[in-house]
């Protein structure tokens, strides 16, 4: 049997592949969001109350909070059509806290003092499948039709429009995908994690997704999917050895170098 | 105006400002299908504004713009697109990091179907019907613009003279039945405004409509079946190039007296 502590890594290292693939589709058309954390709670939520007080069955209850949280993306995506660059960062991190503050204060789930009681569900053998479907769709967008068209609308929006590419159903469809991952994301957590709230899926989770994207290298999946195995890694590799208190540091000293030496991340062309 | 043939872009009294200053005044324009029109006039006569006004990158502030006979005024671009009409820009926009042959199939993009669905349902290594096709038309567009030996190049690193060529590729990919070139042969040298204006004769012989901007008075006397002249956002004056070469009001306002030896 695999030892629990290695296991419990290597099944946050699966959940986060997942959460980094959410936030790289959008990006991968120009699409930054510091809002991933509001969708995986939305995801966390919904599948979480199906399990626990509803009793329907893990998959199900996961599709409907990846769904849930991608019906939301599609309407958080709308304003994207107008709202560029770092504006639209703000946005998303803004809908992030507005997610946070809603389940702060929804008492149906528990509201400030968050929601127990939901099954474990979330088997490394599951994650595992969940990790290898992320990556399968990730790479059967690229390449056709609809992934050169993001690609597109991520290089330059203005000539992909005049060439016939609708920017709203591109940029909508992508928003509320990368929406739906982080659903399913944050249902694995919530089945893993037993207990959830608000505080979970605050700014500080959103800001790690967008690290672990920037970190691996925006311009490709595998990248991104890299990025979240550092960032999970990492910090537990440094655990080993006397220097408990300062590993973060080290960490984010290590982040620093290595945003220096590789800008465009740790796969990913130079742009 | 000689409307023998039914025009395939008209213009009704379009006006464009911005602010107090009026971009392109009462502006009437018809373009007839299988021609070469070009619009002429100094810089900051309005020609640029045209464009975007008829690819729908800005709305008009009054007036009609019809294509086909179809009112586009303050339709989107890609509505426009697919009614046939698509434009190249003065300062080249592709896709500078995808490769030349990318950027072409991209310009397949609303001639063709499949969203996501289609995308999950791809086999690796075996296209689908549409996707051979796209991949075809692309290389024969290639070809046709004589870019063909550069097809994995990124666009970026293309010279800017292979540049315009690959976005007109990238447009004649959207099967257009007008085809806007906005300053097409800037920064290119004799011998490659010579091949372009070969180039836009044979796209006009195989029935594209071409309305085009452009500062090289020769290439445009040489090629263009219909010259507007414009001024301050307004027409001046209108006919074939020998017609508009002899008009005095052409003369004072645009080409001075080098173009009257």
């Amino acid at each position: 049997m695999l030892d629990p502590f290695v296991e419990s890594i290597l099944i946050f290292s699966g959940i986060n592949v997942v959460l980094a693939l959410s936030l790289y589709l959008p990006v991968s058309a120009g699409l930054l969001s510091l809002g991933q954390g509001g969708f995986m709670a939305i995801g966390a939520y919904t599948s979480g109350y199906m399990t626990s007080v509803m009793e329907w069955p893990f998959a199900l209850a996961l599709a409907c909070g990846g769904l849930a949280a991608g019906i939301v993306g599609l309407l958080v995506g709308i304003p994207s059509l107008r709202i560029k660059g770092v504006y639209l960062i703000i946005m998303t991190l803004g809908f992030g806290e507005i997610t946070r503050v809603f389940f702060l204060n929804f008492e149906p789930t528990g509201a400030a003092s968050g929601m127990g009681g939901i099954p474990v569900h979330t088997t490394l053998p599951i994650v595992v499948v969940a990790v290898v479907l992320s990556l399968l769709l990730c790479f059967q967008i690229r390449g056709s039709r609809y992934g050169r068209a993001l690609e597109a609308v991520r290089e330059d929006e203005l000539a992909a429009e005049v060439i016939g590419i609708n920017l709203l159903r591109v940029k909508v469809s992508i928003f509320g995908l990368g929406a739906f991952l982080a659903g399913i994301g944050g249902g694995l957590y919530a089945h893993y994690a037993t207990f959830i709230d608000p505080g979970q899926f605050a700014f500080q989770r959103s800001a790690e997704i967008f690290i672990m994207v920037v970190l691996g290298g925006m311009g490709n999946f595998t990248g991104a999917a890299l990025g979240a195995l550092v960032v999970t890694i990492l910090p537990e590799v440094l655990r080993i050895g006397g220097m408990q208190e300062w590993r973060m540091t080290f960490f984010g000293v290590l982040l620093v170098i290595i945003m220096i030496v590789r800008p465009w991340g740790l796969i990913g062309v130079r742009r | 105006m000689r409307a023998t043939e039914p025009s395939i872009l008209r213009t009704e009294s379009l006006s464009k400002r911005f602010g107090g200053y009026s971009a392109v005044t009462e502006l009437d324009l018809a373009v007839r299908k299988g021609t070469i029109h070009a619009v002429i006039g100094p810089n900051g006569a309005g020609k640029t504004t045209l464009f975007n006004l008829v690819t729908g990158v800005l709305a008009p502030t009054t007036g009609r713009i019809l294509v086909g006979g179809v009112e586009v005024a303050g339709s989107r671009p890609d509505r426009i697109a697919r009614l046939g009409v698509v434009r190249t820009f003065q300062g080249v926009r592709l896709f500078p990091s995808m490769t030349a042959l990318e950027n072409v199939q991209v310009g397949r993009f609303c001639r063709t179907r499949g969203g996501l669905l289609a995308a999950l349902a791809r086999i690796p290594g075996r296209d689908s019907a549409t996707e051979k096709s796209t991949l075809q038309r692309a290389e024969e567009l290639l070809a046709m613009v004589g870019l063909e030996a550069r097809r994995h190049s990124f666009a970026g690193e293309l010279p800017l003279a292979d540049q315009r060529r690959l976005e007109i590729a990238r447009a004649l990919a959207t099967d257009p039945q007008l085809l806007l070139l906005d300053e097409p042969v800037a920064g290119m040298n004799p011998v490659e405004v010579l091949q372009a204006g070969e180039l836009f004769k044979s796209l006009r012989d195989a029935g594209i409509a071409i309305l085009l901007t452009e500062h090289h008075m020769s290439l445009v006397m040489a090629i263009s079946d219909h010259v507007t002249v414009m001024n301050y956002g307004r027409k001046i004056a209108e006919g074939t190039p020998d017609e508009v070469r002899r008009d005095p009001q052409v003369l004072t306002a645009y080409l001075g007296s080098e173009a009257a030896t």
